[in-house]
């Protein structure tokens, strides 16, 4: 037996790059707006998770935000930070433990694509002396097979560019903003065959805080509260192909984005088919693509039609990334993951302003996916 | 010979035709690279099969950052280089530079062998070509 778990607060401190203002005083700004969102002040919180990858530790915000004695946990798990920041809090409070907790993520990261560090990965030296340890070139590695065993066509990759970027247009929190059309986007310069470059995310900064409570909380306090149906977090199975491997096993194993979706459905008892509005991890066009299918949006191969169709448009009958996603909005690390169910608790309140899903809205999905091999998934429901 | 070292001695065997080196566990699997420390313990140095079918591919068109080495020295001198998945059969798929091909001319599937490559004035690193057909038909 445990509590349902709502979100009340939902902050965010706009994405992209704000010169002299660092990660963790972007994440305390979407913390102070979450709250005021939630007609609560600082000492009323009971408990907080929160991280970021590059910008420093969490727990550190209680300096600006007040010395309050709360427990303060820092979460470090790569793009999986924001939904393990939010599945620790949503538990926190379905234990019955607490009944007001904050999850937060936040992050600056510099100019450019992410390098890491082979040790910190358990891999040789000589994989990144190479150039081959980087997570450009394996979103391309994996889109590139899938397109030739799938019949997914170039056309497509940029079509998914082309709808983030016409929603980046329409969302106050998003770094991108001006339309780029389809032909710019195919004849760009090209980072990681077939991926060029307006097809990727880049690195960014910006900070979310979601405000979690009991229902009991919730009506006591008679906020606008969206239900927490099921978070659902699993890294990798045997046999899988992940970011960061230098070899794969010859049999097809399990993936872990498709293990989080099934259990996120199963712990919330609907299906793809019941889904208003999904963000899905677009780190480039071939994931957005490739993850439409592993969350069982649609079958492989399908996303042709899709996205010619604009089944995924803002009207359509899937909105998918409706803030643009990581390609419009860019990627902080910590805060990504979170910057999604921020959009979907948005998109459930009937707040989306000019990218509001038409039809009152009623269920949300989204989804992250990060190194070493792992998938978070939070559903929304109203 | 090159006067150039291995990027890593233990990555491929030494001889006229070398191997790269992966691990034979203990339920059999092979993998690649060969495990270290703690985690080499009960797995067997094993020498993969040197051809191989093109599992994927891309190019790579911007200098990486650290820990990358070379052979370029910054963004004015650099040059595009292709990288892959090769399925060796009944082995493991193993991630590689691919050279001898242009960027066109890589198919899902096509046959491919090992080979060493120079890396930069230091060293050299392993490498797989698209095998010719004349190859072809003396393997």
């Amino acid at each position: 037996m445990s509590e349902a778990v709502y979100i009340i607060g939902a902050g965010i401190h706009p994405f992209g790059r704000t010169e002299g203002r660092s990660g963790r005083e972007q994440g305390v700004y979407a913390v102070r707006e979450a709250l005021k969102d939630a007609g609560l002040d600082w000492p009323d919180i009971e408990c907080a998770y929160g991280g970021s990858a590059a910008a420093g530790n969490a727990d550190i915000m209680v300096n600006e935000l007040g010395l309050t004695s709360l427990p303060f946990t820092n979460v470090a798990n790569g793009c999986a930070t924001g939904g393990s920041a939010l599945a620790s809090a949503q538990q926190a409070i379905a234990s019955g433990m607490y009944d007001l907790a904050l999850a937060t993520g936040f992050d600056k990261h510099p100019r450019g694509a992410f390098n890491a560090n082979p040790a910190d990965y358990g891999l040789p030296e000589w994989y990144g002396q190479t150039g081959m340890m980087l997570t450009t070139q394996f979103f391309a590695l994996k889109i590139q097979r899938y397109m030739q065993l799938h019949g997914i066509s170039r056309e497509t990759l940029g079509r998914v560019a082309e709808k983030a970027f016409r929603n980046g247009t329409k969302t106050p929190h998003a770094w991108r903003r001006s339309p780029i059309d389809l032909e710019t986007i195919m004849n760009a310069p090209m980072i990681n065959d077939p991926l060029t470059k307006y097809m990727f995310c880049s690195p960014s900064e910006g900070g979310v805080a979601l405000i979690l409570a009991s229902e009991k909380k919730m009506r006591e306090l008679g906020a606008d509260g969206v239900k927490i149906s099921k978070v659902a977090i699993k890294t990798r199975p045997p046999d899988s192909f992940e970011v960061f491997q230098a070899g794969v096993s010859i049999k097809e194993g399990g993936k872990p984005t498709e293990l989080a979706s099934k259990a996120a459905f199963e712990g919330a008892g609907i299906g793809p088919e019941d889904i208003d509005v999904a963000q899905l991890q677009d780190t480039e066009s071939g994931a957005e693509i490739m993850h439409m299918a592993e969350n069982g949006f649609c079958e492989h191969g399908d996303q042709e039609k899709w996205l010619a169709e604009g089944y995924t448009e803002i009207g359509g009958k899937l909105p998918v990334n409706t803030d643009g996603g990581c390609i419009a909005c860019g990627e902080p690390v910590g805060a990504s993951g979170l910057r999604q169910v921020y959009e979907n608790v948005e998109q459930l309140r009937g707040r989306g302003g000019e990218r509001q899903v038409p039809g009152n809205p009623k269920t949300a999905y989204s989804h992250v996916y990060g190194a070493p091999g792992l998938s978070g998934v939070a559903i929304l429901e109203r | 010979m090159s006067a150039r070292l291995p990027i890593d001695p233990e990555l491929w065997s030494d001889g006229p035709e070398p191997h790269l080196m992966g691990g034979k566990m203990p339920s059999g699997e092979i993998v690649f690279p060969m495990p270290q420390g703690d985690a080499a313990r009960d797995v067997e140095p094993y020498k993969l099969s040197r051809t191989g079918r093109l599992w994927s591919w891309t190019s790579q068109d911007f200098r990486p950052k650290e820990p990358y080495e070379g052979p370029s020295e910054g963004p004015h001198d650099f040059k595009s280089y292709l990288v892959g998945y090769v399925e060796l059969p009944g082995e493991v798929i193993v991630e590689s530079l691919i050279v001898g091909a242009t960027l066109e001319e890589l198919e899902l599937g096509m046959p491919m062998v090992f080979t060493l490559t120079p890396f930069n004035n230091t060293f050299d690193t392993y490498a797989f070509r698209p095998l010719q057909a004349e190859e072809r038909q003396a393997a």
